[in-house]
């Protein structure tokens, strides 16, 4: 079944000061996923986000959101939309209660409607207590999910997140987590930007990857993860014999490392590392030591389009 | 999201957001004590300053006092007001415009929610230095009728120059410029009939004093507080508050566009 786009870009550029920052993207969303856009700082993940949310307006090319063209349908889109921004929209000498109150009250709601969500909201995001407190003693991840509980007053048909978990502990980046898939659950499409691969894969049915304004690379979590693992193993061998025999033996899957160190992909299980382990050294004798780590945002940049990000190339080339 | 939103015609909304966002700007405004202070305190004192230190000195026939408190109800009124342009300023520059931009406030909405916060602190202002001026002798044979008509003159001005003030806030880069503002309010009573008469400035400066809002606006609550003869000067302060609040209006809603685009 074809399900209804909820978000569709075309051609979209965007320049500031003859800069292009967004350099003709094309996405498309389908209606009830949850669609993470991928990129390293500035690649232009809130000018995008902005631009969704009719907060800004594209130079070039097509916008419509939940089938209404951005520009045009502006009003109509505003009510269909919820934006949580990179940094919180919220009244600081305020109360987070009064806040929220104000949003339902512009929502339309009723003062008691209004009264009785606000109660609602700071209870299911763990906000009761500080509820009274005034938002410029909150600590920065009590405002980031004052600021997402504000923009779930009126359950919009489309969110935008804009990196909804920078700043969050683990328990709220769980809590966080949790929320998102209660709203995909209830038919809300979900739109969120990150810099983390895994984050990505937790949420998302699409993942994009954006760089210097470019769509790099598309495609469901699964699909990206088959070009680049999740988990690095990175071997640290006796000697520059053994380093050469390592490379020789991995092929194109190895990424040579500075010192006498050489990288792997892995799924991290301990089927694949110790087969690896093996291959590399199957006498017990050339390797010195390992580690697993996480792969990240350069891992995976690497591993689709063959180079760094933009902004990792730069600071390579500066240091 | 509700039915309603969907229905109401967009002057019910705009009416509705304002009156929210008014609430909101007299919440805020409430928690800046120090600005409270301020606001109730520096009329005040501009008041006892003006009789007990200036009155002295100045010879406008009659008792000083008397003289004074138009100008100075509507000085103080000017300076409150011109805070609108310091917190729209601060408005803009701060996350909650995104919040509010999309949720379909529009700029009239948004500002006349800061005007009517404007209003409602000048009136604070304004009992409280009335109280102080009748605490220190000041009396008026004025009737209800012309004591009421007086507040609408102050009302006016306040509105018009708070709308002032709300494009000037839109205008600036930052709320620390938007401050700026707020001297050219407090000057223009200086230079008007409001503390000393015009005859007894300098030529250059009678013509600017003679056509400039104030002026009339002084004239006018003098006529009604003391009694004094007004002539054309009612008419002259009413097209002024008008001029300027068509000015500051479509002159904020193009700044506005502009400002958020
Ligand atoms: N209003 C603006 N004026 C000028 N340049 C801008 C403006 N907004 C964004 N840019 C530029 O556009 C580029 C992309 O910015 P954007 O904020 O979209 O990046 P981002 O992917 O959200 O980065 P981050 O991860 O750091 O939030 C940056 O180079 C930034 O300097
Ligand atoms: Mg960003």
């Amino acid at each position: 079944m074809n399900r209804p786009l909820a978000i569709e870009m075309c051609g979209v550029v965007k320049s500031y000061k003859g800069i292009r920052v967004l350099d003709g993207i094309e996405l498309a969303v389908k209606s009830g996923s949850v669609f993470a856009l991928l990129g390293p700082n500035g690649a232009g993940k809130t000018t995008l986000v902005r631009i969704l949310a009719t907060l800004s307006t594209a130079d070039a090319g097509s916008v419509r959101v939940a089938g209404l063209d951005v520009v045009r349908n502006r009003r109509q889109v505003r009510q269909l939309v919820s934006l949580t921004g990179q940094f919180a929209a919220v009244d600081e000498p305020l109360t987070g209660d009064e806040n929220l109150r104000m949003v339902g009250r512009l929502a339309g709601l009723s003062s008691t409607e209004a009264s009785t969500r606000a109660s609602q909201l700071l209870g299911e995001f763990d906000l009761v207590d500080a509820g009274a407190r005034r938002v410029s003693t909150y600590s920065g991840g009590m405002r980031r999910k004052l600021d997402l509980a504000a923009s779930l007053v009126v359950q919009p048909s489309v969110l935008f997140l804009d990196e909804p978990t920078t700043g969050l502990d683990p328990r709220s980046r769980q809590q966080m987590y949790a929320v998102v898939r209660a709203l995909v659950a209830e038919g809300v499409t979900v739109f969120l930007t990150t810099q983390y691969l895994e984050e990505a894969d937790q949420l998302a049915d699409q993942i994009a990857l954006i760089d210097a304004g470019r769509i790099v690379a598309q495609g469901a979590p699964a699909e990206l993860k088959s070009r680049v693992a999740d988990q690095v193993l990175s071997l640290t061998m006796r000697s520059a014999g053994a380093l050469a025999d390592a490379v020789a033996v991995l092929g194109s899957r190895a990424s040579p490392m500075p010192g006498l160190c050489v990288e792997v992909a892995t799924d991290g299980s301990a089927r694949d590392v110790r087969a690896l382990l093996d291959t590399v050294d199957p006498g017990g004798l050339g390797l010195e030591a390992f580690t697993i780590r996480s792969a990240t945002l350069d891992d995976v940049f690497l591993a689709l389009t063959g180079r760094a990000s933009a902004p990792a190339l730069e600071e390579a080339l500066h240091v | 999201m509700s039915e309603e939103t969907l229905i109401a015609p967009i002057g019910v909304l705009a009416f509705r957001h304002a009156s929210v966002l008014a609430g909101r700007c007299a919440r805020i405004s409430s928690r800046n004590l120090d600005a409270v202070i301020m606001s109730v305190m520096l009329p005040v004192m501009l008041l006892l300053m003006f009789v007990y230190l200036f009155g002295g000195a100045l010879n406008t026939g009659g008792r000083y006092l008397t003289y004074v408190i138009p100008g100075v109800l509507l000085l103080c009124a000017g300076f409150g007001a011109a805070t609108t342009a310091v917190t729209v300023s601060q408005d803009m520059t701060s996350g909650i415009m995104d919040r509010l931009r999309s949720m379909n406030v529009s700029a009239p909405a948004f500002l006349s929610g800061h005007v009517a916060a404007s209003v409602a602190r000048n009136a604070m202002a304004t009992v409280c230095v009335s109280a102080v001026a009748v605490a220190i002798g000041f009396r008026t044979s004025s009737g209800a009728a012309q004591l009421l008509l007086a507040i609408g003159v102050l009302a006016a001005y306040v509105v018009a120059i708070s709308w002032l003030a709300a494009a000037a806030g839109l205008l600036a880069k930052t709320p620390e410029s938007a401050n700026g503002f707020t001297f050219l309010f407090m000057f223009l009573p200086y230079a008007s009939s409001a503390f000393v008469p015009i005859s007894t400035m300098p030529t250059w400066m009678q013509g600017f004093a003679r056509n400039q809002p104030v002026t009339p606006l002084v004239e006018t609550m003098r006529g009604l507080l003391v009694g004094t003869p007004v002539g054309n000067a009612p008419v002259r302060g009413a097209l002024w508050c008008v001029g300027l609040l068509i000015v500051s209006v479509a002159g904020s809603g193009v700044l506005f566009r502009r400002r958020t685009r």
